[in-house]
């Protein structure tokens, strides 16, 4: 993993300091609550429904033993004793006291942590694949790229204030777990010819205009791609609107201009940007890079014992192949049946913080669909594990299946929310509860948001569910196709919205549909998508 | 009836305006009828406050329920932790809310 220098200490600890006389002048009353609010959200800190909460950032999603028992007791000390992991790959804490906020983002900086960058019109947190590093289908790994894009990006004086916020993911597989072209620019690292370089995607997002992003170029050189993306980054904040806060993502301006324009812009930019010299030397790229060494791998090569059928269907469902024999990756969900998705416990955090340090080589990973990773460990330890998380309830065999349901925080805690996401949720995943039905469904990926921000990703999932108001009521409307995988795409409305319960029984008529539709070993989109809305809608609508 | 609410400066919590004061509890919320504008004037101005804005609500026996469902979550807690609300020990807290 990356370990901070100097420079990287001595900024956080810096930003720490100065947010702390933000703080103390905010409570004695010498700023008012509109010129405080940008420095907060500079620091991660929002206003929610019931208290502050605080966004920390996870780069890449990736972080040690010693940074997840932080977040555990932060979580202790100033929280509820529980934490929020969210679709971008970071964890957020509800019930937030102002004044106890300097005190965490100071015991953060302890372990390399901060909250920089996790919310204003700025690049955020990069986000890429949680199987980085050990995924068996990567071309390389992908995180030092992330770091350095990381290190780039972090107080970039020129895209501080860019017309609206910019995420970028970076993926180096070909199977894409990280919704790489819902993302404003994403990066798919690939080798032509022994180089390597990068495909990049640009204009891709969620939100209320949904998009995909097109390809700008195939090919970028490794060593041109920091000048590459500064000149996406400075053609987006030459020309992306500043008028209307809708119409601001660059996802907008390339569907304006169109992606040739814009492609033959950045081109122009990027002759000029080149010869400023802002790609690394080869000496930083191999510094970064030698971070992010592979474990020293000595697990002999044997398969685990299947004996324990919980054990095996565990197996089936949340292991993963490995890059490296003897080895597996490992899915910790947090969806237990009629849990809240993404939420763990302060002593779930610590359990999986030890189980790191034991068996993966002190290595965890957040995902994208809010569950965390074990990313390096032995196939003979796999028993031991599973044990370790069954007793501390984070063994749900779920990994992909209906249950595994992405939601954001909803109108339970966002103050921006239409509706709640987590009770819906909670009847979903209690409706499918049965294990055996579940897998008889296969692969289904159900993603809620509470408005139309999509946070919760409902534009990418096979089933979406979105909430909206109707006249103060809660409604929910259902959209069928979507994926934020290789086969990326935008789901459809299927018709008129529902009442919670409604919308809980109109999913079920679907995947009863998909059942009785289905051919060979199609999914739900696969079937879906070879026989249109049409069956579907007459079951749920009839 | 009108209520003043927003959240307190320091702890984030949710707050009713009292009449005199701040209260957390929805229970204990007046009626600002037409002079809420001026009191939340006054009292973000004298900082104590944060994002207060007045919504509309109704009277009944057990005090004034807010007439939007968000600023009843706001009143009372998660409807998905009632651990977490205001009332912690009433497992029925919830149905107000729905
Ligand atoms: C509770 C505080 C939150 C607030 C105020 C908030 C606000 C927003 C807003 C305004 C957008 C739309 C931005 C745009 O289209 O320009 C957005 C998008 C998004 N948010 Fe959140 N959000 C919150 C929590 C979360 C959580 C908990 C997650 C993860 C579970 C999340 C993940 C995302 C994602 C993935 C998007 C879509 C990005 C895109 O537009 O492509 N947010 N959020
Ligand atoms: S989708 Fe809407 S309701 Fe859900 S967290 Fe984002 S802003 Fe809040």
């Amino acid at each position: 993993m990356y370990k901070y220098d100097n420079y990287d200490q001595a900024m956080v600890d810096a930003r720490v300091a100065e947010f702390r006389d933000q703080i103390t002048r905010r409570i004695a009353g010498d700023m008012t609550e509109d010129q405080f609010k940008p420095l907060r959200l500079m620091n991660g800190l929002y206003l929610q429904l019931h208290a502050y909460m605080l966004r920390v950032a996870i780069p890449y999603g990736t972080l040690d033993s010693r940074q997840m028992r932080m977040l555990a007791h932060i979580a202790r000390k100033y929280d509820r004793d529980y934490g929020h992991f969210t679709t971008r790959q970071n964890i957020q804490y509800n019930w937030i006291k102002l004044e106890d906020c300097a005190d965490i983002l100071e015991e953060l900086a302890t372990v390399e942590m901060h909250a920089i960058q996790t919310s204003g019109n700025c690049i955020r947190n990069i986000s890429s694949d949680q199987y980085a590093g050990a995924a068996a289908d990567e071309v390389t790994d992908p995180r030092p790229w992330a770091e350095l894009l990381r290190q780039w990006s972090t107080f970039h004086p020129e895209f501080s204030y860019l017309p609206r916020k910019f995420k970028i993911a970076v993926i180096a597989a070909s199977e894409d777990r990280a919704a790489m072209r819902l993302h404003d620019i994403g990066l798919e690292l690939i080798r032509q010819d022994g180089a390597l370089g990068a495909r990049v995607f640009v204009g891709g997002g969620m939100g209320r205009t949904p998009m995909i992003a097109p390809e700008i170029n195939p090919f970028v050189k490794a060593d041109d791609l920091l000048s590459y993306l500064e000149a996406c980054l400075r053609v987006y904040n030459r020309y992306g609107r500043r008028d209307n806060m809708y119409k601001a993502r660059i996802k907008i301006l390339i569907h304006e201009i169109g992606a040739d324009e814009y492609r033959r812009q950045v081109a122009a930019e990027f002759a000029h940007v080149k010869t400023l010299g802002i790609d690394p030397p080869l000496a930083e790229l191999e510094r970064i890079t030698a971070f992010f060494a592979a474990p020293a791998y000595d697990a002999p090569d044997v398969e685990p014992d299947r004996n324990d059928p919980d054990f095996a269907v565990w197996l089936d469902q949340n292991v993963k192949p490995h890059k490296q024999a003897g080895y597996a990756i490992v899915n910790i969900s947090l969806k237990p049946i009629g849990g809240i998705p993404g939420d763990a416990t302060s002593q779930q955090i610590d359990v999986m913080a030890d189980l790191a340090e034991k068996y993966s080589f002190d290595e965890l990973r957040v995902t994208h669909a809010q569950n965390i990773v074990l990313p390096y460990v032995a196939k003979r330890d796999l028993y031991a594990v599973w044990q370790a998380l069954r007793d501390a309830e984070l063994a749900d065999a779920n990994l992909d299946l209906i249950s595994d349901i992405i939601a954001c925080p909803g109108l339970d805690y966002c103050s921006l929310a239409n509706a709640r996401s987590i009770p819906v949720a909670q009847k979903i995943a209690t409706r499918f509860a049965d294990m055996d039905r579940q897998r008889d469904l296969g692969e289904l990926k159900l993603k809620i948001s509470g408005c139309i921000n999509a946070c919760g990703h409902h534009h990418a999932g096979h089933i979406g569910i979105l909430g909206v108001d109707k006249k103060g009521v809660e409604n929910y409307q259902l959209t069928f196709g979507g994926s934020g995988a290789e086969d990326v795409s935008i789901g459809k409305i299927i018709g008129p919205g529902f009442d919670e319960d409604g919308v809980v029984d109109a999913v079920e008529k679907a995947t009863e549909v998909y059942k009785a539709l289905r051919q060979g070993d199609e999914r739900f989109l696969d079937t879906y998508r070879r026989v249109g809305l049409a069956p579907f809608k007459e079951a749920i609508y009839g | 009836m009108k209520l003043l609410t927003g959240n307190d400066l320091g702890s984030g919590a949710v707050t009713w305006w009292t009449g005199n004061g701040w209260s957390i509890h929805v229970e204990d919320a007046a009626d600002v009828g037409e002079h809420g504008e001026a009191t939340l004037l006054a009292e973000e101005g004298a900082r104590r406050v944060n994002a207060p804005y007045i919504i509309d609500a109704l009277p009944t026996e057990d005090g004034p329920r807010p007439a939007h469902i968000k600023d009843r979550i706001r009143a009372l807690g998660p409807t998905v932790r009632t651990d977490l609300t205001l009332k912690p020990a009433d497992p029925a807290a919830g149905d107000w809310i729905i």
